[in-house]
This record gives structure tokens, C-alpha cells and sequence, in this order.
């Protein structure tokens, strides 16, 4: 089986797991004030550590190509409080441009 | 089951319709990384989370292995289950029902069904379900359009999709950088995830900063 069948599957039963546990659980266990803070900050470390490596890296070598141009466009768009299509559409035309034309 | 309110409708339908059209964003991110039509439609189907979907498309795609993406989509799907925490005792369903209803509780439906929580007990369950079914069939039908958009291209980076990817995954991080903590967090995962890059096996990366969000939580 390939790694992304075994992605697809894994990722999915666990998901699963996660939310039914949850339903299935008491309430108490999840009062502490140190179990909630560190619940908020795991996404952010991840999503941040993943657009980090998107954008900087290629098979395990750290990259600087026209990725950079897309991303630093979807940065200003987040600063000018653009919605979310905007942030993705002016990162995907800015880097194809680039990835086209130079 | 008392009458729906038009408002829990309009919230609901709202949300599932903003939300699911960004499946057109995960179905392109997932063929981009070399992911089938199929394995991208089962993921928004089975896994059905977001976040932890555009991780374990994230992961395999720079080259990590099947188990880091795994990791890596599971710590996102955490929170999944402490919304399932809060609603269980809210919704009281059991057997089918329930099954059905920890499948869809996701960021939104519980977010909806609390903010309507304030009108009454009733608009809080008819949010949850409305809203859990609404992104449910939206987000399904978004990736597949995705896919198959992506399927067409070729190559995905003549299109920009190699930059819409991480750009996704910024659009869904910005919000919540709202105190200094959690900015020098975000900076500190990116340094750490690309000093890390050359050194460790890819994904490594990624998870290795999950222990930087837990050090800080623990710390206060």
C-alpha cells in the first residue's frame, strides 16, 4: 500500500477516533486551564511550521524561488484584511506569474 | 423537532457555503502533492477536518512519510474531540446519532451552535446539525471540483498552486495570532522548522514544533 493510502486511511480513522472520544468523555477532564492553553497554541506551531516549509523548502533543501513572491503577496493581502479566496487567488497569480515568465 | 428559526438558517447556510467553497482550495493542494481524485474526495469525506486534511497533504508532499503526516493531521484533529467534549453534553444523542454527530463536529458547527446557544437550547441544536451537514455537503462537492480542476492543469506550479497551498495555510493561522505569545510562537515554529529542514527527515520538522506549543502552555 502507498503512503498516501496509508495517509488517507490513518489520518481518517484517527480523526474519527478523536471527535467520538470526545463525545464519549467527561467534561472535567478538560478544565485545566494548561490542557486548554496548550490546545490553542499546538495549531498555530504546525500551521506556521507548515507554510514555512510550502514556501521555503524542496526535498529537504531550503529553497528561495517564486514561491516567495506568492507568499509575501498573501502576507500583504492578511495585512489589508483581505478574505480568505483573495489571500490564495493573489499568492497563486503572483507565483505563476513569476514561475512563467522569468 | 421545534420550528427552525430563519436566522440559525441563514448562519448556517452562510457558513457551510464560505467554508465548503475552500474544498476547492484542498482538493487542488491535494492533487498538487500527489494525491489522487479519490484519495483527495475520501480525505474530505472520512477524515472530513480542514486543517488536519491540509497537513497531512502538507507533510507528504515536502517528502515526509506516511506516519508524520499522520501525526501531524491527528495533534490538528485534537481539538476536534474537545468540541466534542462541549457538545456531548448539549446535544445528548446516543447510538447512530451520535456516531453521526461526532463525524460533523468540527470548527464550525460548534461554533455556530454556540453562538446561537443565547436565543435558545433548540436554534443551539439546529445550528449544530445544519451547519455540521451544510459544510458536510459543500466541502465534499468543493474538493471534488478541486481535484478535478487540478487533475487538468498539469503542472500545478505553471498555476500557482505550490504558493496557494502555504498561502492556505497562512489564511488559516493569521486569525490566530492575536497576542504577542502566540506571534513569537509562529516565528519561532518557522525558524525551527527550517533550520531543522536540512537535519531531520521531513515532517520531523513540522511535529518537533508541536513541543515548542506545549513547552510554552505549560510555562503559562
Amino acid at each position: 500500500m502507498s503512503a498516501f493510502w496509508i495517509a488517507t486511511i490513518g489520518t481518517s480513522a484517527i480523526a474519527f477516533i478523536l471527535k467520538y472520544s470526545g463525545h464519549s468523555l467527561p467534561q472535567r477532564l478538560l478544565e485545566h486551564p494548561r490542557i486548554q492553553r496548550i490546545n490553542a497554541l499546538i495549531p498555530i506551531a504546525l500551521l506556521s511550521a507548515l507554510v514555512a516549509v510550502q514556501s521555503f523548502t524542496e526535498k529537504g533543501k531550503l529553497v528561495i524561488d517564486h514561491r516567495l513572491a506568492g507568499v509575501a503577496v498573501a502576507v500583504l493581502a492578511l495585512f489589508l484584511k483581505a478574505p480568505f479566496p483573495v489571500v490564495v487567488l493573489s499568492a497563486a497569480l503572483t507565483s505563476a506569474a513569476i514561475y512563467n515568465w522569468f | 423537532m421545534s420550528r427552525v428559526e430563519a436566522i440559525t438558517i441563514r448562519d448556517s447556510l452562510s457558513v457551510s457555503l464560505t467554508v465548503g467553497a475552500y474544498g476547492i482550495a484542498f482538493g487542488a493542494a491535494s492533487v498538487a502533492n500527489g494525491f489522487s481524485v479519490l484519495q483527495s474526495c475520501l480525505l474530505s469525506l472520512l477524515t472530513f477536518s480542514g486543517a488536519s486534511q491540509f497537513a497531512v497533504v502538507g507533510v507528504i508532499g515536502a517528502g515526509g512519510s506516511a506516519l508524520s503526516a499522520i501525526a501531524t493531521a491527528s495533534l490538528l484533529g485534537v481539538r476536534n474531540g474537545i468540541y466534542g467534549v462541549i457538545m456531548a453534553p448539549r446535544l445528548k444523542v446516543k447510538g447512530f446519532r451520535r456516531v453521526i454527530a461526532a463525524h460533523i463536529t468540527i470548527d464550525e458547527s460548534t461554533g455556530v451552535a454556540l453562538g446561537a446557544e443565547k436565543r435558545s437550547e433548540s436554534a443551539m441544536r439546529h445550528g449544530f446539525w445544519l451547519t455540521g451537514f451544510g459544510v458536510f455537503f459543500f466541502w465534499n462537492l468543493f474538493t471534488l471540483a478541486g481535484a478535478l480542476g487540478a487533475q487538468a492543469m498539469g503542472d500545478t506550479r505553471a498555476w500557482g498552486l505550490d504558493s496557494a497551498v502555504p498561502a492556505a495555510f497562512l489564511g488559516l493561522v493569521w486569525p490566530r495570532l492575536e497576542s504577542k505569545r502566540e506571534q513569537i510562537l509562529a516565528v519561532a515554529s518557522i525558524i525551527f522548522a527550517l533550520v531543522m529542514t536540512p537535519f531531520l527527515p521531513a515532517g520531523l520538522p513540522i511535529i518537533g514544533t508541536a513541543f515548542i506549543a506545549i513547552v510554552m502552555g505549560v510555562r503559562g
